[in-house]
């Protein structure tokens, strides 16, 4: 109780005087997604206290920093999520373009389209959604959506789905060979007839790949690289597959918002983690790939060499933009109309 | 006399107004406030990116029944979300009955122990339920998964040759929902039954010849509140919940818990999340107001 | 037919089944508890694994996760403020509204109170994000841990009002007008006769709502402030990724601190009887 109520006056404190936080950082991030050993790093190199909490998606991140006072300084948006965050001024134009570690960043990690020239955000993981099957039960072609969408006799009733609306869609767009967030309503009505005729083939609709996959629950999963890599390592006969029609990218990405108290260590964090080794140490925790150039010397070998990660060079891998209003609702109804 | 008495009938109520106030008080402001919030957003428009815009609107309330063939444009009554209610409801009913049945007796139970013990056996029923509700259910999917606890042992014992599934089904968010609610069944019947002295009971029969009726004509109707009490706190959460549905369910079918959860979230519409809670809250709040009519009659001082 | 004094007095207390369905419940309460238990020894990567050996190290790493301590503690300072808060009010509040000569707005209070068991959780989390906000910005006070014990408490009083409201409906009035006989004094009265009644009432109502602040994550995780993770925020960013046995451990340190807790004021309340 002694505790507590030190802590509730510590907190109290911190809130009620502004300038108190002269060597403070903290840090809104994606669940199990930041190697506790970056922050001390970190905290040692520049003399600052860094607290960390979590999320585990982008709309409850939004909410909460579109509220206001959120408290947080740095948040980690994924792509179509800083697009918005930008449209709707809540990110601060730090410039990392001009930082000093920004000579590392990758070139093609350099003018996405939602920050295009770097002067809001840093990349903190990148990855795609693709899928994994155990190759001991399917022995078959895994290097396509077909595997989802028209799903082979052994693996009927045995597949994972993420539970995430707006990435089965697109793969489901990407095996048609429709453009991602197309309108035209024909196409959908296609989409909608594919994913009705899947779904008695799926078993669940989960982001919990890795543990439905290990305690062979199912025997593929709708998944993303990182994922797998970690799904593999108690079940040695998964495939990362590599769909032939094309996937959907992702790039999460270190923001700092707008009017955070603590601007200059914010900033200094996002320069931090362009140092290669840095960034290094974010994907051996995290598991997935990073946008800095030499980081790779850093890595986990098992890693490094990891099917995952080196990807095809042929692979197709798209970044979408966040699709407009009208076509989310023509979206809702698709989905809505499966999960129903 | 009859001067005193109303003198003194206005402080009483004047009191009891004040022992209600600090509830009244939080409610308001911490409930009430927050879900006038809620019913304006949603006559409100939805926001480009998620968020509500200042512009009055009735197309959630539109979209709730109806809605414009995606292929035609036509406005046809559509009765998707009515199935997903529907079909919420009738877990939340069949949860409540479940945890009646096994509630009650579980209820009577533990008000008939020893009255030092009782309090012991209020502890044992509330322990498993001070670890943490995600745990709880994961360790249910292990149990009941194909190659969990029941299985692997009903195998080995010869009962069957291959797992019976059991998880991602009905059954299990029957289960997890049961498992997660019926503490607020069988406490409120157990504080109903607990100051009931069993030796009256023993003396009345001499009009009823058996238990059995003992117990439906006498004991039942003395522990109607906390039975009452024990449903609504049982469907009403039962009825939003879904969390532990979506994991023990496997997500093949929406509740509406989760549709509105969704509307927050990516499918970015919250006055249509907000419209669902409305209408989810009439609907309740009729059955709630039914309830507190009635037992208000039944009761004076 | 059976008459008064006959052989064959029945036992109220026991009917036919109630005993063996009690114990049957409570068996499968604790079962998934014991899994949980046996399991955080087991020395496997994966939370669903097979049992593969006897370790003790996911307790050796949970014993170094900090984040794990840090949250379970503050989850319980919350849930215990909100649960003296929510039932001193909701106690207050149930003696207001029942059994008494009607008030003016008396039913509007009851439903007011009963409120937040209608509101769908993510409706309140969102509106409490919002309103909480709100004051944050336009007056500048941050109410930090505050908040969410205040929100907590919010909902935690409609399961504290109901349990205890349905124990006084059935109370016997009889009682408490000799009390009132006795002792001049409505506050005597109330302490020496009417509390004592209602105790089962209360403790049951006090039980629910700290098991209901304890796991609340919804609206927890909305309004929550940065260092502000209770318990199952935490556990819930772990669940989204390799879920180790660690869980496990974690779950049966809780427990084992609350057993600990419970046997420690049942040794204390036997000293008192004494």
């Amino acid at each position: 109780m002694k505790k507590l109520s030190s802590l509730a006056v510590a907190g109290l404190l911190l809130s009620a005087s502004a300038s108190y936080a002269a060597g403070e950082l903290h840090i809104y991030n994606w669940g199990n997604y930041t190697n506790p050993d970056l922050l001390k790093k970190f905290e040692k190199q520049y003399d600052v206290k860094v607290t960390l909490d979590t999320y585990d998606s982008n709309e409850s991140m939004m909410a909460k920093v579109k509220a206001g006072s959120s408290g947080y300084d740095i948040v980690v948006p994924s792509d179509y999520a800083v697009d918005i965050m930008k449209k709707e001024g809540l990110l601060e134009a730090t410039e990392p373009d001009k930082m000093e570690n920004f000579k590392n960043m990758k070139p093609e990690m350099v003018n996405l389209y939602y920050d295009e020239g770097r002067h809001y955000t840093v990349p903190w993981q990148i990855g795609i959604t693709s899928l994994a099957v155990d190759t001991a039960v399917y022995k078959g072609d895994i290097d396509t959506w077909g595997v989802i969408f028209n799903p082979p006799a052994e693996l009927k009733g045995r597949i994972n789905v993420l539970d995430d609306m707006v990435s089965v869609i697109h793969a489901a767009e990407h095996y048609k060979g429709f453009k991602l967030c197309t309108s035209d309503k024909a196409e959908l009505k296609q989409i909608n007839e594919l994913l009705l005729a899947a779904k008695p083939s799926w078993r669940t609709f989960s982001y919990d790949g890795i543990t439905l996959l290990q305690s062979k629950d199912v025997d593929a999963s709708v998944i993303w690289d990182g994922a797998a890599y970690r799904a593999r390592a108690n079940r040695a006969t998964l495939k990362f597959g590599f769909p032939k029609e094309g996937v959907e990218g992702f790039v999460d990405n270190v923001a700092v918002l707008k009017g955070a108290k603590n601007m200059e260590n914010a900033k200094l964090f996002q320069n931090f983690i362009m140092d290669p080794e840095n960034a290094a140490m974010i994907s051996n925790f995290a598991t997935y790939s990073n946008g800095i150039t030499g980081s790779e010397k850093f890595m986990d070998k098992d890693l490094s060499n990891s099917p995952e990660v080196q990807r095809p060079a042929s692979m197709k891998v798209q970044f979408s933009p966040p699709c407009s209003a009208e076509v989310i609702e023509l979206y809702n109804k698709i989905w809505t109309n499966l999960r129903k | 006399m009859s001067e005193l008495a109303s003198l003194q009938d206005r402080q009483d109520r004047r009191r009891h107004r004040l022992l209600a106030l600090p509830a009244i008080l939080i409610m308001v402001i911490l409930g009430l406030i927050p879900l006038m919030i809620v019913v304006v957003y949603s006559f409100l428009k939805s926001g480009e990116y998620g968020g509500v815009v200042p512009q009055f609107s009735l197309e959630a309330y539109v979209s709730l029944l109806f809605q414009r063939d995606m292929f035609d444009d036509t406005l046809t009554f559509s009765p998707a979300y009515l199935e997903i209610y529907i079909r919420t409801a009738i877990f939340g009913v069949v949860t409540t009955a479940i945890c009646l049945l096994v509630g009650f007796p579980t209820a009577y139970f533990m008000a008939t122990r020893p009255a030092d013990k009782r309090n012991l056996w209020v502890l044992l029923l509330t322990i498993p339920f001070w670890s943490n509700l995600l745990v709880r259910t994961i360790a249910v999917m292990f149990i009941i998964r194909d190659e969990g606890l029941i299985n692997t042992i009903l195998i080995r014992l010869g009962v069957l040759d291959h797992p019976v599934t059991l998880l991602f089904t009905n059954f299990a968010i029957l289960l997890g929902l049961v498992y997660s609610f019926l503490p607020f069944m069988v406490l409120p019947i157990y504080a109903s039954l607990e100051k009931f002295d069993f030796r009256l009971a023993e003396a009345g029969f001499d009009l009823y010849a058996n238990r059995l009726q003992v117990l439906t004509q006498i004991i039942i109707p003395l522990a109607k509140p906390g039975i009452v009490t024990g449903s609504i706190l049982v469907f009403v959460p039962a009825f939003g919940a879904y969390v532990t549905p979506l994991l023990l369910g496997g997500g093949s079918h929406l509740m509406i818990g989760d549709l509105i959860a969704l509307q927050f979230g990516s499918s970015r519409n919250w006055p249509l999340g907000s419209a669902f809670s409305i209408v989810l809250m009439i609907f309740v709040m009729l059955a709630l107001l039914f309830q507190i009519r009635r037992s208000g009659q039944v009761n004076h001082g | 037919m059976a008459s008064f004094g006959s052989s064959g007095k029945i036992d109220i207390k026991r009917q036919t089944g109630f005993g063996f369905i009690a114990i049957v419940c409570l068996v499968t309460l604790y079962l998934p508890i014991l899994v949980v238990l046996v399991f955080s020894f087991n020395n496997a990567q994966s939370i669903g694994a097979s049992w593969q050996g006897f370790s003790l190290r996911w307790y050796g790493t949970l014993m170094q996760n900090q984040g794990f301590f840090d949250s379970a503690i503050l989850s319980i300072g919350i849930a215990v403020a909100a649960t003296v808060i929510s039932t001193i009010i909701g106690t207050m509040a149930a003696l207001a509204t029942t059994r008494v000569k009607r008030w003016r707005g008396q039913a509007a209070t009851t439903l007011i109170i009963t409120s937040p068991l209608i509101v769908p959780e993510i409706v309140s989390a969102v509106s409490l994000l919002a309103f909480f906000s709100f004051i944050a910005q336009t007056f500048g006070i941050s109410f930090g841990i505050l908040k969410i014990v205040l929100a907590h408490a919010s909902f935690c009083i409609p399961f504290v009002y109901l349990p205890i409201k349905a124990r006084l409906e059935g109370m016997d009035v009889t009682l408490e007008n000799a009390a009132a006989d006795l002792y001049a004094d409505r506050w005597k009265t109330f302490r020496y006769v009417t509390l004592p009644l209602l105790l089962p009432g209360i403790s049951s109502g006090a039980a629910l709502a700290f098991i209901v602040s304890f796991d609340d994550f919804t609206i927890t995780q909305l309004i929550a402030g940065p260092g502000e993770t209770t318990l199952p925020l935490f556990i819930w960013s772990r669940i989204r990724n390799t879920v180790t046995p660690e869980l496990n451990a974690m779950c049966t340190v809780l427990l084992a601190v609350s057993v600990a807790f419970i046997i420690l004021s049942f040794v204390l309340t036997r000293k008192k009887q004494d």
